[in-house]
């Protein structure tokens, strides 16, 4: 059979149509639940606790009441500070403590370098489900027992393994002949690391401080068996034992505290999702 | 020419560095400086808790009566003789498993439709990036919402297109779905939610295997006269099977310790029917207060764990030499 | 690493490499499987003079850029003992050796501006801004581009980028610039007008260069002298005209010369002359002690005015295929598949151990 151009046409403007349909499909099952939330939290009570309304619509005038019960009857700004300055701190830590060991990995070209990421890479595995009896133990034997600190402490332990990992895929991508040079030109291993391997690794170790501080945010069990008071939580197991009291739910502030939350870390994730990628591809095909 | 007399004017010396070594230049040393205190950081508070799980897991230690007393084997014969136990196990590989293959699945297709050009990319990636940027209690919630026993949307939705609520629907005449509430709905709700959060990690893993793939081979493909299809079974599928296979990995691993989706759902309801390990051991040890037998059902799941990690990590390995 | 005091020949020699060995072995599962490592460098030892252009010629993956990465530092050697100006400097990292090396990238930083990068090596000199900012304008208006110090090496094209990166190894002084095939990167075109500016830079700071290329036009044109290298192994250091009228061995013989050299096994020797010495008996002076050799012409190339002919001769040794190359001037007229008088001047020929390949 003889495709003609004209079917060839056909074919394409068809696959057009299809990527388009596909990608606003894929859009919306994604982000169902969040729009379904913004709808949600701007209703009344009599509007959404009533099955026979159409729950896409409103049907009574919108309220920002729930939004303000939010912000000044919950701790959910304390929350999000908590969250704010637990992830910058960890991130800072696993900067810190992993890029010297990604680059000690990377480059520093020692025999057992090969095992000793495979074996940065397995402690990924040990989840926290398995760790969480004992460390809230060791977190009691150091005094932070409800103190956000204690999260401070023990989030590194997720987020440096997967850092490492990442990172040694950026630290791969960056052509050998530059430190090299650097150290002819005057300069000592850590000189050529700190002057010319870190500025040009610096848009991975922003994907990968993005990434860690996700992990950050999202933890859940140690931040549920390490803090109870409310002004040390995190937005992860704040808002949820907050605004959730017995089986009252407070379903609209709990959705404004969803949307919240999801749009920052999802935008600013979305702006290094390219550099993100290029780093996992060399960290996971050259590991 | 008169520029090589100026050097001679401008010849002030470089200041050498002491010759010497120091430790900055010796790359052994060096290389165990770097890697010091991450490894140090990791065995203090994972190898450490690791052991002292290990050391729970045979003890009898509780919330009330902290001090350690060796029994041996007794909490992993306890927790073997728990029904619930084993309902978690299997609930356990149910959930992963079935999560596993529906992530890779729909992360490949997520992956393919976000690197097709199309206007309007970024807004698409940024929703499609919502369920696992978003803190997993939070998400869980939005979706407790959705599957609410009475006010659920969806169930407003099928009732609105005739599936259920009248007698004689096919769903049932009931006026909701109790998507919770039901063992066998509750568990698919469950998988949904976990396979809706985390499909757009294993969607970014795989971009990243798909922009790997040289362009050559894609068009060598098409020159040689290989229609969509048969380009994505024997070119692009088998390039980007070690990627995949890492986004399996991450996604088994989320998976497997993963109580958060569990927790806030169902809280392993009902009567048991979504319990996984996890849960399980938080139950026991935490609320249940039992540290001993919450230890032994965490520790089971470990070399389970390690083995699939391993063989995963292998098989990539394999993928690559080949 | 016991060296021995140097051999003082102040000013004159910069540096000297002695009894260098670099062996990798193939990382632990090799190791662990008793199998012996690679020797990239197999005991190499080399001199050069005060001012000198050394050339490190040979094949991809003889060892010379192992070599020069050896006397910059980069790597450390198995055995053996570098030496700069007299002093071991085996061991020491490479900012401690007097020395500025140009990559065959040109490894500029690129997210530094061209002056930026020309003053990186001074700043860790430590020397003070206006000093530096003064010596990096010298360097390059020596080498015409002052207009581009503003730029990011990402706007260069390739010969603008070679030049910033020659600009930044002079700023250091050094006592002896490395250079690793830097013409490589640079389209056909610039390459010989490349060369040409990296030969008079060099005459103009009169810094010795040790300079390393697989590229033999190269290696003639700039080198003041040449080391063949081979396997690990230096197989000849000299002039380019002795590397090329009097080849150590048959790999030099081979290696250099295009079309190479041709090789005649007779007994337990190789008979070796160069495709120009081949010449039809026509165009010998009558004077002229000579080796008549018939030549069976089976195939002829044109190329840039002169002839290549490809045939068998008989009558030197064993009959083997051998290249005349004819120039312009000589107009005998040839044709392919009949047999004509060749010859070869008698001190034309060079004889070779069939067994070692070495001069006999």
């Amino acid at each position: 059979m003889v495709t003609t151009a004209a079917g060839y046409r056909r074919r394409y403007v068809a696959s057009r149509v299809g990527v388009y349909l596909l990608a606003i499909l894929a859009a919306l099952l994604c982000a169902a639940p969040f729009l379904w939330s913004l709808i949600t939290a701007f209703k009344q009570n009599r509007d959404l606790y009533n099955p026979q309304n159409n729950p896409f619509l409103f049907n009574r005038p919108a309220t920002p009441d729930h939004i303000t019960y939010l912000f000044q009857h919950t701790a959910f700004g304390t929350f999000a500070w908590n969250t704010l300055w637990v992830g910058v701190l960890v991130v800072g830590i696993t900067l810190v403590l992993g890029l010297p060991a990604a680059y000690a990995l990377a480059r520093l070209d020692r025999p057992w370098a090969g095992w000793f990421g495979i074996g940065i890479f397995l402690v990924y595995l040990v989840p926290p489900s398995l760790l969480f009896l004992s460390l809230s133990r060791i977190v009691v034997a150091w005094g932070l027992q409800d103190s956000t600190w204690s999260l401070v402490l023990v989030y590194p332990t997720i987020t440096i393994p997967v850092s490492v990992w990442l990172l040694i895929g950026f630290l791969k991508g960056i052509p050998k002949d530059i430190e090299e040079q650097a150290m002819v030109d005057g300069y000592s291993r850590v000189g050529a690391f700190i002057r010319a391997v870190v500025p040009l690794a610096f848009p991975g170790i922003v994907a990968v401080v993005v990434f860690a501080f996700t992990l950050t945010a999202s933890e859940y069990i140690y931040a549920l068996s390490f803090v109870s008071p409310t002004s040390q939580k995190v937005i992860s197991t704040g808002v949820p034992t907050e605004l959730v009291r017995g089986d009252v739910f407070f379903w609209q502030s709990l959705q404004a505290a969803t949307v919240l939350v999801a749009v920052p870390i999802a935008l600013v994730f979305n702006l290094f999702l390219d550099r993100f990628i290029a780093g996992f591809t060399q960290g996971a095909v050259k590991g | 020419m008169s520029a090589v007399r100026e050097a001679e004017v401008a010849r002030t010396p470089v200041r050498l560095p002491a010759a010497r070594r120091r430790f900055a230049d010796r790359e052994g040393t060096l290389a165990w400086l770097f890697l010091m205190p991450s490894v140090v950081y990791i065995l203090v508070l994972v190898g450490v808790p690791f052991v002292l799980a290990i050391g729970f897991a045979l003890s009898d230690v509780t919330a009330g009566d902290p001090s350690y007393d060796y029994v041996g084997l007794r909490n992993f014969r306890r927790i073997f003789d728990d029904p619930v136990f084993w309902r978690s196990l299997g609930n356990t590989f149910i959930f992963t498993g079935v999560s596993m293959v529906l992530i890779v699945v729909l992360g490949k297709v997520l992956a393919n439709i976000m690197i097709a050009n199309f206007k309007g990319k970024w807004i698409v990636r940024f929703l499609v990036l919502l369920p696992w940027t978003t803190p997993v209690t939070l998400s869980s919630i939005a979706w407790l919402w959705m599957l609410d026993s009475i006010y659920s949307p969806i169930d407003w939705v099928l009732r609105q297109v005739g599936l259920l609520g009248k007698p004689g629907d096919l769903l049932g005449s009931g006026s909701n779905m109790y998507w919770l509430g039901e063992p066998g709905l509750a568990m698919a709700s469950v998988i949904t939610v976990h396979v809706w959060r985390l499909t757009p990690l294993a969607a970014v893993i795989m971009m990243a295997g798909l922009m790997a793939i040289p362009r050559d081979l894609e068009e060598a493909a098409r020159v040689d006269g290989a229609g969509y299809w048969r380009r994505m079974f024997e070119v692009t599928i088998p390039l980007v099977l070690p990627v995949a296979a890492v986004a399996a990995l991450f996604g088994t691993i989320f998976t497997f310790t993963d109580m958060a989706v569990v927790d806030v759902l169902t809280n392993g309801g009902p009567n048991n029917a979504t319990q996984v390990l996890t849960s399980w051991a938080f139950f026991r040890g935490i609320d249940g207060g039992d540290v001993g037998q919450g230890a032994a059902i965490a520790l089971f799941l470990f070399p389970i764990l390690l083995a699939a990690a391993i063989a995963i990590l292998r098989a990539v390995r394999r993928m690559e030499v080949g | 690493m016991a060296a021995e005091a140097p051999d003082l020949r102040p000013g004159r020699t910069v540096v000297e490499v002695r009894g260098l060995v670099k062996e990798y072995d193939g990382g632990i599962g090799r190791r662990a499987r008793g199998r012996g490592g690679v020797r990239a460098i197999d005991g190499v030892d080399l001199v050069t003079e005060e001012g000198e252009y050394l050339v490190l010629l040979g094949p991809s993956g003889c060892g010379k850029t192992t070599l020069l990465r050896t006397i910059a530092g980069l790597e450390q050697p198995t055995a053996g003992d570098v030496l700069i100006n007299g002093q071991v400097v085996t061991g020491l990292p490479p900012r401690a050796r007097k020395i500025a090396m140009v990559f065959q990238s040109y490894a500029l930083y690129p997210h530094k501006t061209v002056l930026a990068n020309i003053v990186f090596p001074l700043r860790a000199a430590g020397m003070a801004r206006p000093e530096r900012e003064r010596k990096a304008r010298w360097a390059a208006e020596l080498l015409g581009i002052e207009h581009l110090l503003g730029r990011k090496p990402r706007a260069l094209s390739g010969g603008e980028r070679q030049r910033v990166a020659l600009a930044r190894a002079l700023v250091r002084e050094p006592d002896v610039f490395l250079l690793d095939e830097p013409l490589s990167n640079l389209d056909a075109k610039l390459r010989a007008s490349a060369r040409d500016e990296l030969k008079r830079f060099q005459q103009d700071v009169g810094t010795t260069t040790i300079y390393v290329t697989h590229d033999q036009v190269e290696a003639m044109g700039l080198g003041d002298r040449i080391a063949v290298l081979s396997a690990g192994k230096v197989r000849q250091v000299g002039k380019p005209m002795e590397v090329y009228d009097d080849p150590a061995d048959t790999f030099v013989a081979t290696f250099i010369g295009s079309p190479p050299m041709n090789l005649v096994p007779r007994d337990d020797q190789l008979v070796g002359f160069r495709p120009e010495h081949l010449l039809p008996e026509s165009a010998f002076a009558a004077s002229v002690d000579r080796e008549k050799v018939p030549l069976a012409v089976d195939r002829i190339e044109y190329l840039s005015g002169d002839r290549h002919i490809y045939g068998t001769v008989t009558g030197i040794g064993k009959p083997t295929r051998v290249v005349s190359r004819l120039p312009a001037t000589v107009d005998t007229p040839v044709t392919a598949g009949e047999t004509y008088d060749f010859a070869v001047a008698r001190d034309r020929l060079r004889f070779f151990s069939a067994e070692t390949g070495l001069r006999i």
